[in-house]
């Protein structure tokens, strides 16, 4: 099934006309009603009318999380506040969220995206979706959501939390589809079978994304629970998820490119790469009201491919991400940078800024301990003490970067000192194939 | 009135007890009383020994963080109530004990209780030594 098929199997020279008529109409609306675009653009000497196509993308200023911490909150929105109707919001590396608005129409147009996506998948009006993403500041939840609505299914909105009332609402009110992060699908298939319920439930798909995954996971997981489990990506900076989804060929993540146009760059030079080699992702929101984007730079490692695939789509196909250009990991599904957690330590007396994050994947959840040394100044003698300690360290950390994680204290001057680069992060789950 | 005691932060791993002990010894520093209390990731050994300050000043040298604080030691007549009486005077006077533990008596040696992952094992690992059994 197609959700729309005009769009989303135009030939490839209808997909890169419209593309370049909506580039040079986002060009001359971001010229003139975005102050730091325009200023961007003056200083290389561009005027809108150097644009004439996709042709020219590459002359194009680039965006990158620095800018958008520039403009934060709402320094990049090209029409009026009055015409916002919704901000989202990620974690930044200097503590300062990624936040992104939406206008009515952009909110629309992320729930055809993601209905684009869920049809992929094999859902249908009549489908019973339970959305087991946060709800809130994070697209997951609400993104999954509209896009169900959209195609008519009925959803339950669980959000995080609580699996064992997932697990029987799944199976009371006979669900045939869950969006998740692919861990949690395995610890709610998990549960299940504890639960002697495997043989009890009616899902038949799985939408996943918010982190990446594995074949072998993928294969597990769809065995487990008898089920089809599909890939779904998005970022917040361009509306979440339902930028781009596998179908059931699983040849890469079809991208909506009438509405997000997608190239890969060398990350070290800015040069755009031809079709097949791998680089950085960068995307342009050719549709977006509420804060478009020129050329974002997700930071995402990957290659595109553009041939036509079996499943009649003609969209380009996003391949296996191959890692990030920066530091970013992604716990539970949630974006976490250690400069993060390296400021929130700072706040904490008694804590030198000494620490080591491990993250890893224990009965297939993401867990995360952190280490931090125990300042010899603060070093007590009492049991209790050093208990509140942690329970500060936790806490502090829970508010910072919205995880619980496992505290440990360590004896001063036993974990890698400065010497240029610490490392400050292991992980163990290996989530990059190859 | 008041006696030095050590206390020294140990992350729970294998040896680690050992190498703290050794340093001492091999300082030549007798340990008169130990106490371990411990969490299911650290533990906290709080010891008294003979010369505290350079305990402290070789732990250092190693890398290994320890505190000096006053504790109040005292002896305890071994009779029935007597234990109970002490305490009695410390709460009605509003005090709250953070922590306590057994030392040793000097004049007899240094006694310590312990509890171990095979008391069987224990207990013919350390036959033949000169070692008297607390009681006994």
């Amino acid at each position: 099934m197609i959700w729309n098929e005009t769009k989303e199997c135009m030939e490839r020279s209808e997909i890169e006309n419209m593309q370049s008529k909506r580039l040079v109409k986002l060009v001359d609306r971001v010229y003139h009603n975005v102050p730091y675009y325009r200023k961007k653009m003056q200083e290389m000497g561009l005027e809108p009318h150097d644009i004439h196509g996709i042709e020219d993308l590459h002359k194009l200023p680039f965006t990158t999380y620095e800018d958008l911490n520039n403009c934060y909150p709402f320094g990049l929105r090209a029409v009026p506040m009055e015409d916002l109707v919704r901000v989202h919001a990620s974690s930044g590396t200097t503590g300062k969220p990624k936040v992104a608005v939406y206008t009515r129409r952009d909110i629309s147009i992320w729930a055809e995206c993601v209905a684009r996506c869920l049809t992929m998948a094999g859902l249908s009006k009549g489908d019973i979706m339970q959305v087991g993403y946060g709800y809130g500041l994070f697209t997951g939840g609400l993104g999954a959501h509209y896009g169900a609505e959209e195609i008519g299914a009925l959803v339950l909105p669980m959000s995080t939390g609580n699996t064992k009332k997932l697990t029987t609402l799944m199976i009371d009110c006979e669900a045939t589809a869950i969006a998740c992060t692919p861990s949690y699908l395995l610890h709610v298939a998990e549960t299940l079978r504890d639960e002697g319920n495997l043989d009890k439930i009616k899902l038949k798909y799985a939408i996943c994304g918010a982190e990446p995954w594995t074949d072998n996971m993928r294969d597990q997981v769809e065995k487990m629970l008898n089920i089809k489990a599909f890939d779904i990506y998005g970022l917040t900076e361009i509306c979440g998820p339902g930028v781009a989804s596998d179908c059931e060929h699983h040849k890469g993540l079809h991208i909506w490119e009438d509405h997000f146009l997608p190239e890969i760059i060398d990350p070290v030079t800015g040069q755009q790469l031809p079709e097949g080699e791998s680089g950085e992702l960068v995307i342009t929101t050719l549709t977006k009201e509420g804060m478009p984007l020129l050329r974002y730079r997700t930071k995402d490692l990957t290659s595109l491919k553009k041939d036509k695939c079996s499943c009649g789509r003609t969209m380009a196909r996003i391949q296996r991400f191959k890692g990030r250009t920066d530091d970013m990991l992604i716990i539970r599904g949630v974006n976490v940078f250690p400069s993060q957690v390296e400021s929130a330590l700072l706040t904490i007396d008694g804590i030198t800024p000494h620490y080591m994050m491990i993250v890893d994947r224990v009965d297939n959840e993401d867990t995360l301990e952190v280490q931090v040394e125990v300042e010899e100044r603060f070093f007590s003698d009492e049991i209790k003490q050093l208990e509140n300690l942690t329970k500060k360290v936790a806490a502090t950390l829970r508010t910072a970067i919205g995880l619980n994680a496992k505290v440990k204290l360590v004896e001063p001057n036993t974990l890698e000192h400065s010497q240029g680069k610490t490392k400050h992060v292991t992980d163990n789950r290996k989530l990059y194939e190859g | 009135m008041y006696t030095k005691q050590l206390s020294v932060f140990l992350e729970n791993r294998k040896g680690r007890l050992s190498e703290v002990l050794t340093i001492l010894k091999d300082n030549n520093i007798n340990i008169s009383s130990a106490s371990m209390a411990d969490t299911n990731d650290f533990g906290l050994l709080r010891m008294l020994v003979d010369d505290t300050d350079k305990a402290q000043k070789v732990l250092k040298e190693k890398g290994i963080t320890s505190k000096a604080t006053d504790v109040i030691a005292i002896i305890i007549p071994n009779t029935v109530g007597s234990f109970d009486a002490v305490i009695r005077k410390i709460t009605e006077a509003d005090i709250n004990i953070e922590y306590m533990y057994g030392i040793s008596d000097s004049t007899e040696g240094a006694s310590i209780a312990m509890k171990t992952s095979d008391p069987e094992k224990t207990l013919k690992a350390i036959e033949g030594m000169d070692i008297k059994f607390y009681g006994k």
